[in-house]
């Protein structure tokens, strides 16, 4: 990630000499469902298909040969070996459009956009489409061990002797699926388990959780009553809205729900069904381009992919929470390019939990966790709660793992637009993004609006 | 969608049994396809004068044949037909069940050119000779006459002889049968038979492209306008607004003026947003998701032609609703969600669009109303004023925009199979398909057609008018 960016200025982190721009044209997706909802029986490259369609509508790219598409989904079927490029083969865009797969759990879409906007920048591709799928609906289920072991002795069997030995090996515990979980396979402790100690760690109140959920839903369907979806959002299957949104729900609705997960914490446990994220099917896509490429085609910039970075941590000995990465990751980037929270004008943080959200803010604001782990003099920061999140984020929307990048993404940069439009800052307006992951990952990157 | 009973009835022993007992027999219309004949036959001219000869010369031009002795027309068709089955005036015989074998092909239509007309004395002999060569007709043949609009300033036996070509003509085209239609061309005063707008009427309603267009007149009130270059691509080069257009009649727009060259931006409310995702990219253009009553909706729609396609030169207002009820039983909730989205969206868009000062010269705006506008439908007073308002509003915005060579037109609908009109109950389907000279409902693509030639150059002459598409339904005019 060392890249000439580290040496500019810190007015236009945008402009690095000799790296040209890459921007973001605008996004589509269809909207989000509950798992087991409007979705069941779509596959994640009918949800792919379907959301690159709305893209080729919204922008007139019929036909058109885009340099790359990268997308990717979490939960995915052997089959979909190649489900990119068999989505784009199956989307009025021209057949000869390359694509390939990503898969960097939650992060998938956001490095989906981070790797493309590289690839335009350093002048390799003119445009690009990012996005991602993911169905948990329509999940991929692994035979057992057992029946594996057994059906591949006998597709080698070549005698009927040597068949019937292999089935004979079969055990009736064998026949029983082995369905994918959400579980850490070094902890085996699911995501909602990770997060609930750590938001024990950082003394997270339910109140506070619930408040953030309840901000996240009234945002969302504020942003749907003013329109602000009809160009980046298209029905699919009946659905016009993220079928999770709950527009009427209050604090009062939220403080009745069980806690779900950290039960064993007991008193401590504040994680609910309303203050977690469900699991959810969906697909999102980013175009990104050139300036060149977008201006030849009369089409919108709304806003610079400035840079991003990702990070790690280690989990697995409870050094650090599993959904924490974000944390290490922004200062980081934000020093590179010299830049503080203080110039930001929106935040855009993953919701997996609010918990997650909640936890994050607290250890910016921690000085010494930043001075122990993130080798600052002090505190990093404070996140502006009113800049955060303000047309909702996956609490309301939904999750569809690879699909939250792409949906971030298209949504920040159109609100960047406006922003920025507006001309009284006098400057373009700032986003940054940060998403958590599976493994202890986090993908962070920074936009500005045009 | 599909009519059944039309198919059962054009051939074998539905076609007879249908016969015997005297049932209507709708024939498949005949309806445009590239490259095809202009008409299915050549074309008998009636008429003398400077009209005339300018009609001869551009039929000519588009390469059908014309015979101007309404003599030699009939004994060649006559002959043919003088063994058919029918004679009465009602049922004139049904020709096109057997191919003529003679050297004479069945006429594809008649064009009576009236223009110069000044008494209605002089009515009988051009129409007198049309009546005989009626027989003569193929199927899905066209007659069309070509005269001058009258007006309160003509001499009353001048005016009598003008409006008296309107009533000759709404008859006439009830007495054609098998897909045959008769339409006008009303000149207004000082305007010639042989300026383009006049010479694409006549195109349009001898072209299959006016299938369902039938006792209907179009009024061609100035010389402006220009023939495409090419007959097939009308609207190469332009760029038109369609709303409405994510299904129904609004998506067979889109495709006609697609298919006809139009680079389309299509528009839906959001939550038809995937409907139109797939019109656009089946038409090669743009989806713009947006409630067209939101108040900055024209704003948003001319940003979105001119930045996105650098042009703005058609928008076709088709987006409308029903919300039907007695009267005696209408809320406020259905009467004021049919206004805003059929007439007050429509209004606030084109004063949004013609106060930007962005639109160019010869801006062509083409409404959808309806024939529930015109002669009214009991449980619709609240689409019928919407629609009536859509008529008025064309009339009063084709003032308008004359200045800068735009035009402003509506297209009537009538029995159109649509998802819509698929829901009615059976009974009530049947009978309102069959209530026109046609005896079958029309189809999107027939509503299509007459928008997309009010939106093309060849019609610059023309605005202000109100074509019914309804294959002359009984109601109404």
């Amino acid at each position: 990630m060392s890249t000439p960016s580290s040496t500019s200025s810190p007015s236009s982190p945008s402009s690095p000499a000799g790296i040209r721009r890459a921007v973001v044209v605008g996004g589509n997706r269809i909207p989000f469902a509950r798992a087991n909802g409007a979705y069941t029986r779509t596959s994640n490259q009918d949800m792919l298909t379907a959301a690159l369609d709305g893209l080729v509508a919204r922008f007139g790219l019929q036909d058109e040969r885009i340099g790359e598409v990268a997308a990717g989904a979490v939960l995915k079927h052997s089959r979909d070996f190649n489900l990119t490029r068999e989505s784009v083969l199956g989307s009025a865009l021209s057949p000869e459009t390359p694509a390939y797969d990503v898969q960097q759990a939650c992060a998938t879409g956001l490095e989906t956009v981070l790797q493309l906007s590289d690839k335009i920048k350093l002048g390799r591709i003119e445009s690009g489409i990012a996005g991602g799928v993911d169905s948990t609906s329509d999940a991929p289920i692994a035979v057992s061990e057992g029946l594996r072991d057994v059906l591949l002795e006998l597709s080698r069997a070549k005698t009927l002797q040597q068949k019937l030995k292999a089935v004979s090996r079969l055990r009736p515990k064998d026949l029983a699926p082995d369905a994918p979980g959400t579980g850490e396979p070094r902890t085996g402790l699911s995501m909602g388990e990770h997060q609930a100690l750590t938001t024990k760690q950082w003394n997270i109140t339910r109140e506070a959780q619930d408040e953030l959920a309840l901000a996240s839903h009234k945002n969302l369907a504020a942003a749907y009553d003013r329109g602000f979806f009809d160009d980046l959002v298209t029905p699919y299957r009946g659905l016009t809205k993220d079928s999770n949104l709950r527009a009427d729900t209050s604090m009062e609705k939220m403080g009745k729900l069980s806690p779900v997960f950290g039960r064993h914490l007991g008193a401590d446990a504040t994680m609910t069904a309303g203050n977690s994220t469900p699991l959810t099917d969906g697909a999102a896509a980013v175009l990104l381009a050139s300036e060149e490429w977008a201006a030849a085609r009369d089409l919108p910039i709304l806003a610079d992919v400035v840079d991003g970075e990702a990070a790690a941590v280690d989990f697995v000995h409870g050094k650090d929470g599993l959904l924490m990465a974000p944390v290490f990751a922004v200062p980081r980037l934000l020093a590179r390019l010299g830049l503080t929270l203080e110039d930001f004008d929106y935040f855009e943080i993953h919701e997996a939990f609010a918990g997650t959200v909640l936890a994050t803010l607290a250890a910016w604001e921690d000085a010494d966790f930043c001075r122990e782990r993130l080798g600052l003099e002090g505190a990093f920061g404070k996140v502006d709660r009113a800049k955060l999140n303000v047309n909702g984020s996956s609490l309301a929307a939904g999750h569809p793992f690879a699909a939250t990048g792409g949906r971030i993404v298209a949504s920040l940069a159109k609100q960047l637009h406006e922003r920025t439009d507006a001309g009284d800052l006098g400057r373009p307006a700032r986003g940054l993004i940060s998403v958590c992951a599976a493994g202890g990952m986090g993908v962070v990157a920074v936009l500005e609006g045009r | 969608m599909a009519d059944k009973y039309t198919d059962f009835v054009s051939r074998g022993w539905g076609r007879d049994l249908a016969k015997r007992l005297g049932l209507p027999q709708p024939v498949r219309l005949r309806r445009y396809e590239p490259g095809a004949p202009l008409v299915p036959g050549p074309v008998l001219l009636i008429g003398t004068g400077p009209g005339a000869d300018s009609l001869e010369t551009a039929l000519k031009g588009w390469d059908v044949e014309v015979l101007r002795d309404p003599g030699i027309a009939t004994a060649a068709g006559g002959t043919h037909d003088a063994g058919g089955s029918a004679s009465s005036s009602a049922s004139p015989a049904a020709p096109g069940a057997n191919a003529p074998t003679g050297g004479t092909a069945k006429l594809g239509g008649i064009v009576l050119a009236l223009d110069s007309i000044t008494r209605p004395e002089d009515l009988a002999g051009p129409v007198l000779a049309a009546g005989r060569a009626l027989r003569s007709l193929a199927p899905n043949a066209r007659v069309v006459t070509v005269s001058r609009r009258s007006s309160t300033a003509d001499e009353p036996a001048l005016a009598a002889a003008r409006a008296g070509v309107e009533g000759i003509l709404r008859s006439l085209a009830k007495e054609l049968r098998s897909g045959a239609t008769g339409n006008g061309i009303l000149l207004a005063e000082g305007v010639s038979a042989e300026v383009p707008s006049a010479l694409g009427a006549l195109r349009f309603l001898l072209s299959g492209r006016s299938a369902f267009v039938d006792g209907q007149f179009l009024t061609v009130g100035t010389a402006k306008g220009e023939l495409p270059a090419d007959p097939d691509k009308p609207l190469a080069g332009k760029v038109a607004v369609v709303t409405g257009a994510a299904r129904g009649i609004g998506a067979a727009i889109a495709r006609t003026l697609a298919r006809d060259g139009a680079k389309l931006v299509v528009v839906d409310v959001p939550a038809a947003g995937d409907s139109l995702a797939k019109v656009a990219n089946e038409v090669r253009g743009t989806a713009l998701q947006l409630d067209i009553t939101k108040p900055d909706a024209g704003e948003r729609i001319l940003e979105h032609a001119l930045s996105r396609h650098g042009a703005f030169d058609i928008l076709v207002h088709n987006a409308g609703i029903t919300r039907d009820k007695l009267l005696a039983n209408m809320d406020a909730a259905k009467w004021d969600a049919v206004i805003a989205v059929n007439i007050a969206a429509q209004l606030r868009i084109n004063d949004a669009l013609m106060g930007s000062g962005r639109l160019p010269d010869g801006f062509r705006i083409v409404s959808v109303a309806s024939t529930s506008g015109i002669a009214g439908n009991r449980g619709q007073t609240n689409y019928a004023a919407s629609k009536a308002g859509v008529m008025g509003m064309v009339r009063s915005t084709a003032a308008r925009l004359a200045a800068t060579g735009g035009t402003a037109n509506a297209v009537a609908p009538g029995f159109i199979e649509t998802e819509m009109t698929a829901k009615i109950p059976f009974a009530t389907r049947e009978v309102a398909r069959r209530l026109n000279s046609l005896q079958q409902g029309g189809l999107p693509l027939d509503v299509a057609e007459a928008i997309g030639f009010f939106a093309s150059d060849a019609a610059g002459g023309i605005s202000g008018n109100v074509l019914r598409v309804c294959g002359q339904n009984l109601v109404g005019q």
